[in-house]
């Protein structure tokens, strides 16, 4: 079971998993699951009628306007980064946020990496999957790195502009 | 010029230490070379054939005599007494040791510089006009903008892992003097009709294997939404670029595949959508960062006594003010261009003790100003004219007044196979061959502006498809040849080179150099440049001069 981060309260913290993984050609366990787009497409409706909770995997080509509509219905988007030097999802995370309003959980998954931490929260993903065998205070560490930002993205910090509120 | 304020100064101090406990991670083994490679990378640290190289990021090619000094000392202390300015206007120290990294980044923080950003995937150091400020034909002071693109893209969440690297030139004077159209986005700064400031966006230039010159997509875009406009365009990138192949993953194949017309509408649909609001920076910061950069210009006499009568007496003077001078928008002001471009040294290469010259005559004469060109020249933005005697005494004393801008040994080359990991063949010997022929300056001189540009690899760091005569070495079968192209230009003429002919061996470069140097002043027309002689004539007689031995 791989661990799990949450972003909470402003820190980082290890967290039970109630999701399984599960593949397109892996027969669907009981209880709550993270799906890929296309089965989420062929099964979500009924599944969401058993009264699980569903969550769905995107791929790095895949946009998050495929699931525009669903977003209400759906607990969690796992964002997958197939290479640490993939940048797709932090598009995807900001307008799941910003655009979608969605107030799921958005997670990180596949290589995932501390470096990666602040990119990540500020772009509104807020659970970790890391690949790095790093720990929450490793997140919590990278996440607090720098005092100030340059830029707004998907949270609420203030960039450099508005702090020195000229 | 911009000062950086406790925020900034804050950031590269946190950027500094967190790099400093990613080297440790790496010397401890607790991470691999490959996983430590992205990090180092987005830090300005090379792995090159020798050794490391440490690329220094120098903001809109804008510096002090403090930031200058500092240099000075970090190449003198860490490297082997000299450092080399790209055509990206940064620094490139290429004898560093990692452990030395961290204490580096240390050092540039107390003068607020650093080495983000100068590799990787991301938006790199932003190009402005290095005349900026002091151009006679500018509306507008292009450092402003640069400046708030310097901080938008400084560690932007969501685009420090784009397809490809990304590069930015902003210019806000008549003239081209930054290369614009070949940058994957060219910022041209215009006046609407109700004297607003505004852009036209150009987006998708580029050199390497697929040279393209940018199309414009955007006619005006009000300057107040730049911010939000270009988050707007590396969305559509970052989203749609291509991630498959790393040789067509630059912005310029995202909008040649689409066409201009596609991407443009792509990318108005997502400014439609997004909230300019929250991203664009509001008036009174724009205002802050105009107000830094003003220069503290005097009213003085259009004509200097002084200047007139050396030029009269001492023809190297006069010659140096004919070529390494240029209007200032203010009377009494000259801008003065630095040379590091001495016949048969490496072009670009600057001593420590030369930049403490420099540096030293930048705080007494130039408002504490020195700017780095793309040409990979230095600059003093505002000399008093009265002061140019001494002043061109002290950088002749230093080696820093060759009188060639512009000129035929005034010639860009990328460091190549002498330090290049990526070349295919060296570029600064060739240089040095080729400049060494023009070593007259009264030759030089009558042969007039002819801008050669080489690179060691199609990477085309040395911008050779925009060079008048364009060198592009190769390999075959282990030796180094040289593909000629002819007509290139990066700036207002802007077009790429077409070839002569067959590859040249490395012995034959500068000898083809002098003999189409020939056919062009045997056939220019009164008031022709090389480049306009080519273009009249075509490739013909060029090509028949250089390959009559083949015959």
């Amino acid at each position: 079971m791989p661990t799990l981060i949450k972003a909470q309260g402003g820190g980082m913290v290890l967290a039970n998993d109630a999701f399984t993984h599960v593949a397109d050609d892996q027969d669907l366990p009981p209880g709550d699951v993270i799906i890929s787009l296309a089965r989420f497409q062929a099964e979500g409706d009924r599944l969401l009628s058993q009264g699980r909770s569903v969550g769905v995997r995107l791929e790095a080509g895949e946009e998050v306007e495929a699931l525009a509509y669903d977003l209400p219905r759906i607990s969690v988007v796992a964002l997958a980064f197939p290479k640490f030097r993939d940048g797709r999802q932090y598009s995807n995370a900001r307008l799941l946020r910003e655009r979608y309003a969605y107030k799921g959980e958005v997670r990180a998954v596949g290589e995932v990496l501390r470096e990666q931490a602040q990119h990540m929260l500020r772009c509104g993903i807020d659970a970790f999957e890391p690949a790095d065998g790093s720990a929450p205070a490793h997140w919590e560490h990278a996440t607090r790195r720098f005092r100030h930002v340059y830029q707004r993205a998907a949270d609420d910090r203030e960039p450099a502009f508005a702090e020195r509120g000229v | 010029m911009y000062r950086y304020d406790a925020i900034d100064k804050d950031f590269v101090a946190d950027r500094a230490a967190e790099f400093r406990e990613q080297v440790a991670r790496r010397m401890a083994g607790e991470i691999t070379e490959d996983q430590f490679k992205p990090i180092r990378l987005m830090n300005g640290l090379y792995l090159q054939l020798h050794a490391y190289m440490l690329r220094i990021a120098i903001p809109y090619g804008t510096l002090n005599s403090a930031k200058l000094r500092r240099l000075a000392h970090i190449a003198r202390t860490y490297d082997k007494g000299y450092g080399h300015f790209t055509t990206r206007t940064n620094l490139q120290l290429h004898w560093i040791k990692l452990k030395d990294a961290p204490q580096i980044l240390d050092e540039l923080a107390e003068v607020g510089m650093h080495a983000m950003q100068t590799s990787g995937n991301c938006i790199r150091n932003v190009t402005a006009d290095p005349y900026a400020g002091a151009a006679a034909d500018e509306l507008d002071d292009p450092r402003v903008w640069a400046e708030l693109i310097r901080q938008w893209s400084t560690v932007h969440p969501e685009f420090s892992f784009l397809p490809r690297k990304f590069k930015i030139a902003v210019t806000a004077a008549a003239k081209d003097r930054t290369a614009l159209r070949i940058y994957d986005i060219g910022l041209h700064l215009r006046h609407g009709r109700e004297g607003e400031p505004g852009f036209e966006v150009r987006v998708g230039g580029g050199l390497g294997r697929t040279p393209h010159l940018s199309p414009t997509i955007r006619e005006f875009l009000p300057a107040r939404h730049l911010l939000s406009y270009l988050e707007a365009i590396l969305r559509v990138y970052n989203r749609h670029g291509r991630r498959d192949n790393i040789w067509k993953a630059r912005i310029k194949i995202l909008v040649a595949s689409l066409g201009a017309e596609e991407f443009a509408r792509q990318v108005e649909e997502e400014w439609a959508k997004s909230n300019p609001a929250r991203i664009d920076a509001p008036e009174a910061e724009v205002a802050r960062i105009r107000a830094s950069f003003a220069a503290q210009l005097e009213t003085l006499p259009p004509r200097s006594e002084a200047v007139e009568a050396l030029m009269a007496a001492d023809p190297s003077f006069a010659r140096f003010v004919k070529h390494n001078t240029h209007p200032h928008k203010q009377p009494g002001y000259a801008i003065v261009d630095v040379s590091l471009k001495v016949p048969g040294q490496t072009p670009g290469d600057m001593t420590d003790v030369q930049m403490e010259t420099a540096a030293d005559l930048a705080e007494r004469y130039s408002q504490d100003e020195i700017r780095v060109n793309y040409t990979q020249n230095l600059i003093l933005p505002h000399v008093k004219l009265d002061d140019l005697p001494e002043v061109w005494r002290a950088l002749d004393a230093a080696g820093l007044a060759t009188p060639n801008i512009d000129l035929v040994s005034d010639i860009i080359a990328c460091p190549g196979l002498d330090y290049c990991a990526l070349a295919n063949a060296r570029a600064i010997p060739v240089a040095q061959h080729i400049a060494e022929r023009f070593a007259d300056p009264a030759r030089a001189e009558a042969v007039g502006e002819l801008k050669i540009k080489i690179s060691g690899c199609i990477n085309a760091c040395g911008h050779h498809h925009v060079g008048h005569i364009g060198i592009l070495g190769v390999d075959k079968k282990g030796e180094e040849f040289y593909q000629i192209t002819l007509g290139g230009s990066g700036e207002d003429d802007a077009a790429l080179g077409s070839m002569l002919g067959p590859a040249l061996p490395a012995n034959k470069v500068a000898e083809a150099v002098e003999q189409m140097v020939e056919v062009y002043l045997r056939q220019r027309k009164e008031g022709e440049r090389f480049l306009d002689t080519f273009r009249r004539t075509g490739v013909a007689p060029f090509k028949e001069a250089v390959y009559a031995d083949a015959h």
